[in-house]
């Protein structure tokens, strides 16, 4: 019964959300306010019926029951509760679900958050969010219902993939989902500026807390999956340049420039159709990665069941919004306009490099993605593009970017000068490349690469804190309480998000350059020396699991012939599926992780091949990301965004009454 | 300089870095392109000798050899119509199994032995490489029904 309940409500959130898509728009063109005023109710409807359609399978996922064919096949019965709540959207239908759960969440968080907008652009906005969980819900009940029932009733489920029984599966992808769909909304506030041929500094106001939160939950859901592949696929990697990492990753890095043109569009006015056009090709590339993980033409975890029909109807859908909204910006465009000149040497020159190296950079990922999908799609031979491409392409367009991240904020808006950018990061400057030459002596073997890695990593941190000392030095406010309030949660936000990228630098660049990886053969009480430490093999033992059968192994790690960690990697053989999983033991410590993980047995006498991995900084690469993520949530704070709106509509009311 | 030579100078020199930028890429781009061949194809010396390039196909039942004492494992690959031997010296993953799919990348020794560097992982039980299943769709339609009969009779035991 429950599962029909939740079905009904599907259907019922579509003919909701086909009434968000229209009726509002119709009445933003006629200016009938009473029109205009279905936008929200309809939006908060559409959201509490796709969440209690989504607490429904939740449900039939918890309690197990076998009679829906999407639980039968994605749970069993002794799997733990919490993956059995994950196992919601461990499907091609549950995750879709998902995703128009976060997409309608998105619409009513902006049904509620945007009384203070002029009515005829909410209602556009809400009306285009609407449209496309129409599209979505459509998508679901045509192709991929997730509540279809199994007659007779399955007696045991098949079980979710053992690689998705992990704590990461629990946050992950609602994380990713969040950010991915998030940007529907910056897509929506473009499309409706477009159509109501408004867009100025105060459009850019309200469209940039949206954006950054939207990318914040973007950096935590792809640091959490590459931390997740890091530890749960057994072999170390943090990143793959996999297509699935990549379409989270296109979005992201398009979703970064657009966050800086939004400030360009929002201080100076310029940049305007650059802007929207980042916005709309932001969510094309959400919409994009959703079209290459759920049609099937991708083959990875992620990729569920492959139904032909699923792809032609994400691919019509992504046709349509993608070739609308860009026929449409083609069309409105130039009654957007352009705006205030800047001189090739200012914070928007830089800015604009940002925004180019970034697109580059994109396109780039973007060429190693698809080019062998269309290869194979015309039969014209089977390639596969490697970490090698995307890794010699990606660092030459990032250098240049952060080092820019240094000059561009303290560069002055519209004009700056060569010699008063000199004093004001020399010091900075000098401090960073003496510390970047000499660090590098005291890590062993001296690459210049590495020399320069660090030296971006630490100009970053070094000009920000120059940026800090001089504003604090030039505020006339007295003492240091009130020169801190003095400076918005934007300007400190930006700071932290800049610092959150020298960590991630850091990381990445000890990790590649230091790491050390071995897979080794060991025979019990064996030791193997890696790195200063030496790791001995203490044999493999059964143990049992709750829906698994696991070996556990013993590695003592020491030091200078001093114990310091026993390490219990793991082999688990999963009841339902029969299916091996190595889950990797680490330990970690603020110089980085030691790592060690099971391979197999390789003789009859208890010999394993075993991995044993030195990562030195690796976790540097995530907590980067968070603090990336961090500085966002922190310019989401900034008073302007509440203040500027209040403003607005006391300036409007004042002009009602006059 | 008059605003309009600015502007035209800014604009070639955005040119000429887009389109650095695109040799660049498209010049790194054609050097790491990896080639897919079958043992087939192997075996007609299709794929080129000192690149690397994947294979892939079904690892031959009994064919997995452990060298003692080290981590070097020997196996067959085949598309059901010609086989190709594979070394690799490393740890195999999980999903690994004599019988099913699997993809390599190495290149092709001078004594026909294909040296892998890398087999790659998969994630699911059933879950048949595209490549290697392509390769065996491909090898057996260039038989005859006849054989491919007697092929699969000589594998059941």
């Amino acid at each position: 019964m429950i599962p029909e309940l939740g079905h009904f409500a599907l259907v019922v959130a579509l003919l909701v959300a086909l009434v968000q898509a229209s009726v509002p728009m119709w009445g933003a063109a006629r200016n009938d306010m009473a029109l205009m005023a279905v936008a929200r109710p309809a939006a908060m409807l559409t959201a509490a019926l796709v969440a209690f359609a989504f607490g429904c399978l939740a449900y039939a996922f918890v309690t197990s029951d076998f009679s829906v064919l999407n639980v039968a096949e994605h749970s069993y019965s002794t799997l733990p509760t919490r993956y059995k709540f994950a196992a919601t959207w461990g499907s091609h239908e549950g995750s879709l679900l998902l995703w128009v759960l976060m997409l309608s969440g998105w619409a009513c968080a902006v049904a509620i958050a945007s009384r203070n907008l002029p009515e005829a652009f909410a209602a556009r906005v809400l009306a285009v969010m609407g449209f496309i969980a129409a599209g979505f819900l459509m998508f679901l009940l045509f192709t991929s219902n997730p509540f279809a029932r199994l007659l007779p009733a399955a007696l045991e489920g098949s079980d979710l993939n053992p690689l998705l029984q992990d704590p990461g599966m629990v946050v992950h992808p609602p994380m990713l989902y969040m950010g991915y769909v998030g940007f529907s909304v910056a897509f929506a506030f473009a499309i409706a500026a477009l159509i109501g041929g408004r867009l100025d500094a105060s459009w850019a106001r309200w469209s940039r807390p949206w954006t950054t939160l939207a990318w914040c939950f973007l950096t935590i859901g792809i640091a959490l999956g590459s931390a997740w592949a890091y530890y749960t696929l057994g072999w170390g990697g943090w990143w793959f340049w996999d297509p699935v990492e990549n379409a989270s990753f296109m979005p992201w890095l398009v979703g970064t420039a657009l966050i800086h043109s939004l400030a360009v569009t929002e201080k100076r006015g310029t940049f305007r159709s650059w802007t929207v056009l980042l916005a709309i090709v932001a969510f094309s590339l959400s919409l994009l990665g959703t079209f290459l993980v759920r049609s099937g033409v991708l083959t990875s975890v992620h990729a569920f069941a492959t139904d032909p029909a699923r792809g032609v109807y994400v691919l019509a859908f992504l046709v349509v919004v993608v070739g609308g909204s860009l026929a449409l910006f083609a069309w409105r465009a130039g009654a957007v306009g352009g705006g205030a000149s800047f001189a090739p040497l200012s914070r928007e020159s830089m800015l604009l490099a940002n925004n180019i190296l970034l697109v580059v950079a994109m396109a780039s990922v973007l060429l190693g993605t698809l080019y062998p999908l269309i290869l194979d799609t015309f039969d014209a031979g089977k390639i596969s593009v490697g970490p090698p491409y995307f890794q010699a392409v990606f660092v030459p367009a990032m250098a240049p970017l952060v080092f820019l991240m240094g000059l561009g904020p303290v560069a002055a808006w519209r004009k700056a000068e060569l010699p008063a950018l000199w004093i004001r990061v020399r010091w900075a400057f000098g401090v960073a490349l003496v510390t970047a030459l000499l660090l590098p002596l005291t890590l062993g073997s001296y690459r210049p690469l590495v020399a320069f890695a660090l030296f971006l990593a630490l100009w970053v941190a070094t000009s920000t804190v120059a940026m800090v000392v001089q504003r604090l030095r030039g505020a006339p406010q007295r003492g240091l309480a009130a020169k801190l309030r003095a400076n918005s949660a934007a300007w400190y936000g930006m700071l932290v998000a800049h610092v959150g990228i020298a960590v991630f630098i850091v990381g990445v660049t000890m990790v590649r350059s230091y790491e050390v990886e071995r897979d080794v053969r060991m025979d019990i009480d064996q030791a193997v020396r890696v790195g200063d430490y030496d790791f001995t093999f203490r044999g493999v033992v059964p143990a049992p699991g709750p829906n698994y059968k696991a070996l556990v192994g013993t590695i003592d790690v020491s030091r200078n012939g001093r114990l310091v960690r026993t390490l219990h990697p793991q082999k688990r053989v999963f009841d339902a599926s029969g299916q091996t999983m190595t889950e990797a033991a680490i330990a970690t410590r603020i110089r980085g992780d030691l790592y060690v993980s099971l391979g197999e047995p390789v003789a009859e006498n208890g010999a394993w091949g075993v991995r044993v991995y030195i990562k030195p900084f690796v976790d540097w690469i995530w907590v980067g990301a968070f603090i990336m993520a961090l500085g966002g949530f922190i310019a989401i704070g900034d008073r302007r965004y509440r203040i500027a709106v209040k403003a607005r509509v006391a300036a409007l009311a004042a002009r009602a009454a006059a | 300089m008059t605003p309009r030579q600015r502007r035209f100078g800014l604009i070639a020199a955005g040119l000429v870095a887009l389109g650095v930028a695109a040799t660049l890429v498209l010049s790194a781009f054609r050097s790491n392109l990896v080639f897919f061949f079958s043992p087939s194809q192997v075996l007609a010396h299709e794929a080129p000798q000192g690149r690397a390039f994947r294979i892939g196909g079904m690892v031959v039942d009994h064919s997995l050899k452990r060298e003692p004492g080290s981590l070097t494992v020997r196996f067959d690959v085949t598309d059901t119509v010609h086989t190709v031997p594979v070394t690799y010296t490393g740890l195999l993953p999980d999903l690994f199994k004599e019988g099913k799919g699997v993809v390599a990348q190495g290149s092709l020794g001078g004594d026909g032995t294909f040296h892998a560097t890398e087999v790659l992982a998969k994630h699911d039980e059933n879950y048949m490489p595209p490549d290697a299943a392509k390769a065996v769709k491909e090898a057996r339609e260039g038989m005859t029904m006849q054989s491919v009969e007697t092929k699969s009779m000589q594998g059941s035991p």
